[in-house]
C-alpha cells in the first residue's frame, strides 16, 4: 500500500487549488467549481483515513456519500442563484455583484 | 326661670335676628321686619321682667344679679365673663329696651313699608319715589320703599345686640366688645346710603374718630388688668382695698396715681364715643344716616354708652379723693363736660338743618352728664342719662317724622328744596299734629320746662349739685348752656311748626303713619313721666309727696351712700329763669318769620359765621391730621418706601438671580453637559464612518479576510494553548 501521507498531501493540494480558485477567479461559476474541488478534496481525505485507520466502520463511507449529496444540492442552488443574479444584472463577475456593500 | 338665666338671654334675640335676616330672609321685607321687631320685643319683655324683679330686691347694689363663666384660661386662674344687673344697669336696661323697641317699630314706617317700589331706586341711595296713577289718570310721585329694607333691620339688630351686651356685662372686656360692635354698626348705618359721597366720608370720619378714643380706652383697660389682674366690676369697683391700692400706686406718668391714670384713659374713650370736645366732630356728620339711626345710635344708646361706662367706673375715677375734693380725672371731666355743653350749644343756634341742631344738642347734653359726673353728682348724671335718652330719641324720631312729611310734600309738588332745612318748613303744626305735640313735649323736656317734663327734674338736680358743692364755674357754664338750649329749641319748634309754611312742599306735608307716630307718643309719655321718679325730697310744695325712689335705687350701686344735696332756692330759680327765659326769647325772635333769613345772623354778624362753620374745627383737623396722614400714605409709604426701597431691593435680588442663571447656562450647561453628549454622539458617528469602507459587498474579499483571520487565530491558539505545555 502506498503511505497514507501521499493521500493527505494530494488532498491538501487539491484543497489549496480549490481555495485559490474560489478566491481568485472572476467568473461566479468558476468559483463554484473551486468550491466543488474543495469538497471533493475533503472526500479524498475522509476516505483515505477510513481505509487506512478503521476500515471495518461504515462511518467513513457514509460521511463521503452525504458530502457528495450535499455538494450536489449546494451546486444546484448556487447555480440557480447565479442564473437569477445574471438575469437581473446581466453579469457573472463576482466582483461586480456588490449590492450588499455599505 | 331664674333671673340670671333670663339676663343671659336678653342680647340673644337681636343677634339671631341679624343672622337670620342676613343669611336667609334678605329678600322678604315683611318677614325681615317681623323677625327684627319680634326679637326686639322679646328682649324688651325679658328686660322688663328683669327690671321688675330687680326693683323688688332690697339693697340690689350689695347683692346684684350676677352669673359668670370661666372663659379664658390665663395660667393659674381663669378670666371669667358674665352678667351683672345692679341698680345702674337695671335702670339703663329699662330705657335701652324701650327706646330700641320704639325705634325698631318706627323704622318700618320711616323706610316706607307698604309703599310701591320706586321708579329708578338704586341700592345704596335713598329712595327717589314712585309714580302712582290715580283712577282719574292724575300722576304723582309718592315716597317709595327703601330698596335695602331688610339690611337696615339686620344692622340695627346687630346694634341692639351690642348695646344689650354692653349693659348686662359684668366686666370691662365684654363691655368693650359691645362698645366696638356698636361702633361697627354705627359705621355701617351712617353709611347705609353708601352711594352718597357725603355718607361715605361721614362713616369713615365717625369710625376713625371714635377709634382714637377706643384705642386709648383699651390702654386703660390693659393697664387696669395688669395692675389688678381682673376686669370684673365687683372685684375692682365694689372693692375698697383694690380701689385704695390703685389710688395709692404711682403710675409714673404726670404724677398721677394708677387709679387716676386708668380713669383718665377710660374717660378718653368716653370722649370719643360720646362725642365730647375735642372728638366731637363725627356726630354732626353722622346725621347722614337714616333718622332711626340718628335716634338710636347717636342719641339714645351708643353715645349714652360712653356716659354709662364713665358712670360705671366712677368709683375708680373718684378713688383717692380727699373728702369733698375732686380727683384729676373728675376735674378733667368737669371741665370738658361743661366746656362741651356750652360749645355745642353755641354752634347749635347757627344751624339750619333740623337734625344738625339736635346733633349738637346731644353733644351738649352729654356734656351735662359728664360734667355732673365730674363734680361727683352720680345720681344726677344717671338721671339725666335716662331722661335724655327718652326725650332725645323722641326729638330725633319727631324730626324724622317732619322730614318724612316734608319729603312727601317735595315729591308731591316737585319742588327741589332741602326737606331738612328748617327755613323751608313752617306751619307744620296744622299738617302734622301728633308730631307737633310730641315734638313740643320733647323740646320742652330738653329745655327743662318746669315740673311737667322729665328734663327739668334731671337738669335741675345737676345744677343743684353744682351749686350746692360750690362748683360755681361749672354752675354758670351749665346755666348759660341751658339758656342757649332753650333758645335754640324754641327756635327749632317755631321755625318748623309755628307760623305759616314757607315753601309749597311744607304746605303739602302730611302726617306720618301709625308705625311712626305711636313710638312718638310712647316716648312722649316717658318724657313727661320719667322725671317724677326722682323728685327731690325738699322741693317746695310737692317735695315729700312722692319719695325720691330714683335716688335711693341708683345710689345703692356705690359702696358708700351718696348724700342728697341740701335744698337751695338759687339753682331752682336759675333753672326756671334760663328755661322759661330762653324759650320765651326764642319764640319772640323767630315767630312770624316768612323769609328764609335768620335774624340772629344779622345780629351776631361775623360771630354767626364762625358758629355756622362749627368754629372751623373740621378744617383744623383736616389740616392737622388728615392731610399729613394722606401724605404719609400716598407719598412717603407708597412712592418712597414701597416702590423705591422695597421694590428696588427685590429688583436687585432678581437681577442677581438672572445673572447667575446666565452664568450657569453659558459656562456650565452648554459647554460641559451639552458638550459631553455631543462628544459621545460624534465619536460614534466618526467611528462608523471609519469602519464603513470595510463592507464592499464583494464576496471574494470577505473570504480572503476570513482566511487571513483563521490563520492568525489558529497560530495564536497554537501558541497560547498548545505550545505552552
Amino acid at each position: 500500500m502506498i503511505p497514507l501521507a501521499w493521500f493527505l498531501i494530494f488532498s491538501a493540494a487539491l484543497f489549496s487549488i480549490g481555495l485559490f480558485g474560489v478566491l481568485a477567479r472572476k467568473n461566479a461559476v468558476a468559483i463554484l467549481m473551486g468550491v466543488e474541488l474543495m469538497l471533493n478534496s475533503v472526500n479524498v481525505n475522509l476516505v483515505a483515513f477510513w481505509r487506512y485507520l478503521n476500515p471495518e466502520w461504515i462511518a467513513g463511507q457514509a460521511f463521503a456519500v452525504i458530502v457528495f449529496a450535499v455538494a450536489a444540492a449546494e451546486v444546484a442552488v448556487g447555480l440557480a442563484l447565479i442564473i437569477s443574479v445574471y438575469r437581473r444584472r446581466n453579469t457573472i463577475v463576482a466582483d461586480d455583484i456588490d449590492m450588499l456593500k455599505f | 326661670m331664674t333671673t340670671e338665666t333670663i339676663i343671659w338671654f336678653i342680647p340673644l334675640p337681636p343677634l339671631l335676628a341679624f343672622f337670620i335676616i342676613v343669611l336667609l330672609t334678605n329678600r322678604y321685607k315683611a318677614l325681615s321686619h317681623t323677625i327684627a321687631i319680634g326679637a326686639a320685643f322679646l328682649s324688651w319683655l325679658a328686660s322688663m321682667v328683669v327690671f321688675v324683679r330687680a326693683i323688688q330686691v332690697e339693697h340690689l347694689g350689695e347683692h346684684p344679679f350676677i352669673s359668670s363663666i370661666n372663659w379664658l384660661p390665663t395660667g393659674e386662674k381663669w378670666f371669667s365673663i358674665g352678667i351683672q344687673i345692679d341698680p345702674l344697669s337695671a335702670a339703663t336696661l329699662f330705657f335701652v329696651a324701650w327706646t330700641i323697641l320704639m325705634i325698631f317699630l318706627y323704622s318700618v314706617g320711616y323706610h316706607n313699608f307698604g309703599q310701591p317700589v320706586g321708579d329708578h331706586d338704586v341700592k345704596g341711595l335713598p329712595p327717589f319715589g314712585a309714580t302712582v296713577e290715580n283712577p282719574d289718570g292724575h300722576k304723582h310721585l309718592v315716597p317709595s320703599i327703601e330698596p335695602m329694607y331688610s339690611r337696615f333691620f339686620a344692622f340695627i339688630g346687630l346694634f341692639a345686640f351690642g348695646m344689650y351686651l354692653l349693659v348686662i356685662s359684668d366686666n370691662l372686656l365684654t363691655l368693650f366688645v359691645g362698645w366696638e360692635i356698636m361702633g361697627l354698626c354705627s359705621y355701617l348705618l351712617i353709611g347705609f346710603w353708601y352711594g352718597k359721597p357725603s355718607a361715605r366720608a361721614a362713616m369713615i370720619k365717625a369710625f376713625i374718630t371714635t377709634r382714637v378714643g377706643d384705642v386709648i380706652m383699651f390702654l386703660g383697660i390693659a393697664y387696669l388688668y395688669s395692675a389688678t389682674g381682673t376686669l370684673n366690676y365687683r372685684q375692682i369697683l365694689y372693692n375698697k382695698e383694690a380701689l385704695h391700692q390703685l389710688a395709692n400706686t404711682e403710675s409714673g406718668f404726670l404724677g398721677l396715681s394708677a387709679a387716676s391714670l386708668i380713669g383718665l384713659l377710660l374717660f378718653i374713650g368716653a370722649i370719643g364715643k360720646s362725642a365730647q370736645w375735642p372728638l366731637h366732630v363725627w356726630l354732626p356728620d353722622a346725621m347722614e344716616g337714616p333718622t332711626p339711626v340718628s335716634a338710636m345710635i347717636h342719641a339714645a344708646t351708643m353715645v349714652s354708652a360712653g356716659v354709662y361706662m364713665a358712670i360705671r367706673v366712677f368709683p375708680l375715677l373718684s378713688a383717692g379723693a380727699e373728702n369733698g375734693g375732686l380727683t384729676s380725672p373728675m376735674m378733667t371731666m368737669a371741665f370738658i363736660g361743661s366746656f362741651t355743653a356750652l360749645f355745642a350749644a353755641t354752634i347749635a343756634l347757627a344751624q339750619n338743618d333740623i337734625k344738625r341742631v339736635l346733633a349738637y344738642s346731644t353733644i351738649s347734653q352729654l356734656g351735662y352728664m359728664i360734667a355732673a359726673l365730674g363734680i361727683g353728682a352720680y345720681v344726677a348724671a344717671t338721671f339725666h342719662l335716662i331722661t335724655h335718652a327718652f326725650f332725645k330719641a323722641l326729638l330725633f324720631l319727631g324730626s324724622g317724622s317732619v322730614i318724612h312729611g316734608m319729603e312727601q310734600g317735595v315729591l308731591h309738588t316737585g319742588e327741589h328744596v332741602n326737606p331738612q332745612d328748617m327755613f323751608n318748613m313752617g306751619g307744620l303744626r296744622k299738617k302734622m299734629p301728633v308730631t307737633f305735640w310730641t315734638f313740643l313735649i320733647g323740646g320742652f323736656a330738653l329745655s327743662g320746662f318746669p315740673l311737667v317734663t322729665a328734663g327739668f327734674w334731671s337738669k335741675d338736680e345737676i345744677l343743684a349739685d353744682a351749686f350746692g358743692n360750690n362748683h360755681l364755674a361749672v354752675f354758670f357754664t351749665l346755666a348759660l348752656a341751658a339758656m342757649l338750649t332753650a333758645f335754640y329749641t324754641m327756635r327749632q319748634i317755631t321755625l318748623t311748626f309755628l307760623g305759616k309754611p314757607r315753601t309749597r312742599a311744607a304746605q303739602h306735608a302730611q302726617e306720618t303713619p301709625w308705625t311712626m307716630t305711636v313710638p312718638l307718643v310712647v316716648l312722649a309719655v316717658f318724657a313727661v313721666v320719667a322725671g317724677w321718679s326722682g323728685i327731690p325730697e325738699h322741693f317746695p310744695l310737692i317735695g315729700g309727696l312722692v319719695p325720691n325712689w330714683f335716688h335711693e335705687f341708683v345710689s345703692g350701686t356705690l359702696l358708700e351712700e351718696i348724700g342728697v344735696v341740701p335744698f337751695s332756692i338759687m339753682p331752682l330759680l336759675t333753672s326756671l329763669f334760663v328755661a322759661l327765659g330762653g324759650l320765651l326769647i326764642g319764640w319772640l325772635v323767630y315767630r312770624g318769620i316768612e323769609t328764609k333769613t335768620d335774624p340772629v345772623e344779622a345780629a351776631l354778624g361775623p360771630v354767626h359765621k364762625i358758629l355756622k362753620n362749627k368754629y372751623y374745627f373740621d378744617e383744623l383737623y383736616d389740616w392737622l391730621f388728615v392731610r399729613p396722614a394722606f401724605w404719609i400714605s400716598e407719598t412717603f409709604t407708597y412712592l418712597w418706601v414701597d416702590r423705591v426701597v422695597i421694590d428696588g431691593f427685590l429688583h436687585f435680588i432678581a437681577g442677581i438671580a438672572f445673572s447667575l442663571g446666565g452664568l450657569f447656562r453659558n459656562y456650565i450647561d452648554k459647554p460641559v453637559v451639552n458638550g459631553f453628549g455631543d462628544l459621545v454622539g460624534n465619536t460614534a458617528k466618526r467611528l462608523g464612518q471609519l469602519l464603513r469602507p470595510i463592507q464592499t459587498g464583494r464576496v471574494q474579499q470577505y473570504m480572503i479576510s476570513a482566511l487571513v483571520f483563521v490563520a492568525a487565530v489558529s497560530v495564536l491558539f497554537y501558541y497560547l494553548f498548545i505550545a505552552v505545555q
